[in-house]
């Protein structure tokens, strides 16, 4: 994807409109992945135009809870963000990394699976996960090392990236500066107006391929009133953000904190389930599994999400480096917060919320910060 | 993008077992030569990724200097289900390698100093390179002194290689053991206890560390009491690893990746680290 400036107001397409871009999308070869209800949550899926949407529904995020609501409207993006990231295309939960087969001879050669990457366009990406796909893309791309699979999908992707209208129950990107207004990243950005009986997009190009596809749907171009109340609205989902991250030197209050009280107290509370590891659009931990068959002569590597909660993830010599949930906790979130700042410089939250709301007991690490910043000398350790 | 064309650091290079040689009741030494025909290049200190077919991947240092141009020389101890079936690979065997990988000791910046080398166990193996490059150019030196520990006489590794060291008149080699039983006459006690006896000079020193990670705060600890500045202290950090090429996060020490940043670390870098109990 290149960048390329947006227009100044952007044009402007019906639902019609939307329903035409997905099967332009389609037809150019794309897997066409948005919103879909599931199991009484929205999660991204692939989609068969705008009717396999989530129109009409919203969600109601809070800390250890979801659950979805019938809208007054009729929007079809009219929730935060789905359970799942993205980062279950770009970087699949589980994946055959190489195969080996032991020859007659017993020597053992390796092949790689001959993979045409997916093209996957996604539709309805938020800004917050805008920026979560680049922190990811500076962990596998940047090297030393790349993974090349990874970097062959997110080149190839597709973005449609929708302004938030309405900002989620656990949301705060406002304070960690990726939302919710996309400015960068997407190949289209829509702002969704679906007040009354009007229902309408504002679009913006964001690259090349953007307007190539643009092209083949019909549209205006905005009014300055259009372009005018496109942007109010991700002005009032910005005012209406109710939760905040106070960013200032987390690094060092974090890297200096690690023995404060307050990991004990979160460690009475997490159940080390690793479901926010697991819900998190940045966190890119895996292990690798050695399957064999049953005639042992073909193996395969298979690369896995993997959790920093879990016992196994830091063992070695006979023992875990960190066996219990406090240094577990603390990993996790010093990582996150603190420690990604040093190894990628960036943070590794974009604030989405997901972990918040997918915390089975309701652990909020904006509070977590919060409680250390309040006293940040207790036990320090260096 | 030309990502697609860039090599996929997943993937091993498959090479084959020259010699297999029992070093201790538990740790075997193996010769690899890659069925490529290329030839290993890479610096003391540095490791690979030894894949056991049907069984998994393990991190294993190099154990001879790249310049004896003896192929990788890896001493694997068995002490799991991988490192296990790479020790009872015989020659001919194939297995498949990745790397080398991570920093080396820093051989070249030590020249000009005293050079103390602290092993404890198989800690040796990874110093081992580093040892033989300083010797193969020991007017570059200053003093050489190479401490190791191990737990007990039937522990030592690279025996041998401790015999002929200590033959030489430029190098000061002292071996302990933890536990002597009969037959031992030489030191018994803790490789750190060594430290305050050893011949160098703390403002001109080099000092390269590798042991269990205890063994190693207590000697960083020794050196620094010695008057050693900690940025001149260098240890070998070991932490699990999946992928060695930083992304599957299971190596990180602080904000360090053991595989990419490490494995041979500054003292003062990691010393904050090393204080914290399952950091
Ligand atoms: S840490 Fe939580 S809020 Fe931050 S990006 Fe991950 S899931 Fe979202
Ligand atoms: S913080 Fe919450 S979601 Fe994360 S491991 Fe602990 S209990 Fe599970
Ligand atoms: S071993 Fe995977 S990141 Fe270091």
């Amino acid at each position: 994807m290149q960048a390329l400036k947006a227009d100044n107001s952007g044009f402007v397409i019906g639902p019609d409109g939307l329903q035409r871009l997905l099967e332009v999308l389609a037809g150019e070869g794309y897997r066409v992945v948005g919103p879909a209800l599931r199991d009484d949550a929205i999660v991204y899926d692939d989609i068969d135009g705008v009717a396999s949407l989530p129109v009409g529904w919203t969600d109601r995020q809070e800390p250890g809870r979801y659950a979805l609501e019938r809208r007054e409207d009729n929007a079809c993006f009219g929730y935060a963000v789905g359970l799942h990231s993205w980062k279950k295309f770009l970087f699949p939960p589980a994946e055959t990394l190489w195969t080996a087969q032991r020859g007659s001879d017993g020597a053992i050669a390796v092949s790689t699976p001959e993979r045409a990457p997916d093209k996957f366009a996604f539709i309805g990406v938020r800004s917050c996960e805008i920026h979560a796909m680049a922190v990811q893309g500076r962990v596998f791309e940047e090297g030393p090392y790349t993974d090349t699979a990874y970097a062959a999908r997110r080149a190839g992707a597709f973005i449609v990236a929708v302004n938030c209208a309405e900002a989620g129950g656990t949301c705060f990107c406002v304070s960690m500066e990726t939302g919710p207004r996309a400015e960068q990243g997407f190949d289209l950005a829509l702002t969704e107006l679906a007040d009354g009986a009007e229902h309408w997009f504002l679009v913006e190009v964001g690259s090349e391929a953007g307007r190539a596809v643009l092209e083949q749907v019909p549209h205006v171009p905005a009014t300055a009133e259009q372009a005018e109340a496109a942007r109010a609205v991700s002005e009032r989902t910005a005012s209406g953000m109710g939760r905040g991250l106070d960013t200032q030197g987390i690094k060092d209050l974090l890297q200096d904190n690690p023995e404060h009280s307050r990991w004990d107290d979160v460690a009475e509370r997490c159940l080390s389930c690793a479901n926010c590891t697991m819900v998190c659009p940045t966190c890119f931990c895996s292990t690798v599994e050695e399957h064999s068959d049953l005639t042992g002569e073909n193996a395969q590597r298979v690369r896995k999400w993997d959790s920093c909660f879990t016992m196994d993830y830091s063992y070695i010599h006979g023992g875990s480096v960190r066996s219990s949930a406090r240094s577990r906790y603390r990993q996790w979130m010093t990582h996150k917060l603190a420690n990604w700042i040093d190894q990628f410089g960036t943070s590794g939250c974009v604030g989405c919320g997901r972990c918040i709301t997918w915390c089975p007991v309701g652990i909020d690490l904006t509070e977590e910060v919060a409680a250390i910043r309040a006293a940040p000398e207790e036990g320090r350790s260096r | 993008m030309q990502a697609a064309a860039l090599k996929d650091p997943f993937v091993p290079d498959i090479c084959r077992v020259a010699s297999a040689r029992r070093e201790l009741a538990d740790a075997v030494t193996l010769e690899l030569e890659p069925l490529s025909g290329a030839r290993p290049d890479f610096r003391p200190g540095q490791f690979n990724m030894l894949y056991a077919f049907g069984v998994g991947e393990v991190a294993i240092s190099m154990s001879v200097s790249a310049h004896e141009n003896r192929g990788f020389v890896h001493t694997v101890r068995n002490a799991g289900a991988v490192s296990g079936a790479l020790a009872a690979l015989e020659p001919g065997a194939t297995l498949g390698v990745r790397g080398p990988f991570g920093t080396g000791w820093p051989v070249a910046e030590a020249e000009g100093r005293d050079v103390l080398i602290v092993a404890g166990g198989l800690g040796l193996a990874p110093l081992r390179p580093a040892i033989q490059e300083v010797l193969a150019r020991r007017e570059r030196y200053g003093r050489v002194t190479i401490l190791a520990g191990c737990r007990s006489p039937h522990d030592i590794l690279y025996q041998r290689d401790l015999e002929r060291w200590r033959q030489r008149l430029d190098v000061t080699v002292e071996v302990t053991v933890d536990h002597a039983g009969t037959g031992w006459h030489g030191d018994v006690g803790f490789v750190t206890g060594l430290i305050p006896r050893s011949p160098f000079d703390p403002d001109k020193a080099v000092a390269m560390v590798c042991g269990p990670e205890v063994m190693m705060r207590f000697a960083a600890g020794a050196l620094l009491k010695a008057g050693m500045p900690a940025a001149d202290i260098y240890l070998s950090m070991e932490r699990n690893m999946k992928c060695a090429i930083g992304l599957c996060g299971h190596c990180q020490f602080g904000p360090a990746f053991v595989c990419k940043d490490g494995p041979v670390l500054p003292y003062d870098r990691i010393a904050g680290l090393l204080a914290v109990q399952e950091i």
